[in-house]
């Protein structure tokens, strides 16, 4: 698997002030967890996503460590309480430096 | 006399192979954690500090028929005020080769302490969750998933 992870986000719409909305997220990615050997009994090196940030107007929502048993095209929800119109930024940081970013706008009636 | 004759028909030179890859894979987690890896993760970061039940729910299925692709909620009661949130969960796994799995962060704008996704078992084990409360204390609880296909392979 050689494509680029490509992140895809679910907020739902027509959010009131003072509402708890659940964000869901997804991302293509291997996740190769280094515990794996190959045909010629090496390991395999490690390479997952280790790291998911998600922030709204640039302060802190909600943020995960992901380490090797996270299964492959990881699945991250998360709630999110927001109180003004903005933007919620996430990122997902891979091992070998890669950052992949979602955006969505949000606006609350 | 001669021993038994393994004719190299089609058919036994493939369960050779799948016999062949099964054990690379399985070679592997043969190192694996145990409670007290998990004990030891947890007293690196809390030092032995109490720790009490309740407050956290861990959702996870008590039979998972594919070890590969395990759901996984935790949500923690609290207010989530800036004066009162839950900071962290932490989440390890006891039989796997690492015992660490994930660390969630909330903050108050998470409006709720509650996330999913979804994790790797090798085999039946117990998943065991620590939240820490922005007060400083520390509430854990415990859920064992039995695994009939582990997911350490991939």
């Amino acid at each position: 698997m050689s494509t680029r992870p490509t992140p895809r986000v679910r907020v739902p719409g027509n959010i009131k002030a003072g509402d708890v909305v659940e964000v869901k997220t997804l991302i293509s990615h291997e996740m190769e967890s280094g515990q794996r050997r190959g045909q010629d009994g090496k390991p395999i090196p490690r390479k997952i996503i280790n790291r998911f940030t998600a922030t709204f107007n640039g302060k802190p929502v909600f943020d995960a460590d992901w380490h090797a048993a996270i299964s492959a095209n990881p699945y991250q929800s998360f709630f999110f309480k927001p109180s003004e119109n903005g933007e919620l930024k996430m990122v997902w940081k891979d091992d070998d430096g890669a950052e992949y970013t979602a955006t969505s706008r949000i606006t609350v009636s | 006399m001669a021993g038994p004759i393994v004719y190299r028909t089609r058919r036994n030179v493939l369960h050779m192979a799948a016999l062949a890859a099964a054990t690379s894979v399985i070679a592997p987690s043969l190192s694996k954690a145990d409670s007290k890896a998990v004990e030891a993760e947890i007293k690196k970061l809390y030092d032995g500090k109490a720790m009490s039940e309740g407050r956290i729910k861990l959702d996870v299925p008590q039979i998972a028929e594919n070890g590969l692709v395990v759901p996984i909620t935790v949500d923690v009661e609290s207010p989530m005020t800036e004066q009162n949130y839950v900071k962290a969960v932490h989440v390890y796994a006891d039989g796997n080769p690492l015992p660490g799995v994930l660390t969630f962060r909330f903050s108050p704008l998470s409006g709720r302490a509650s996330a999913s996704t979804r994790m790797r078992l090798a085999q039946t084990q117990n998943i065991v969750a620590v939240a820490e409360m922005s007060d400083g204390s520390l509430f854990t609880t415990k859920a064992e998933v039995k695994v009939t296909i582990g997911g350490c392979g991939g």
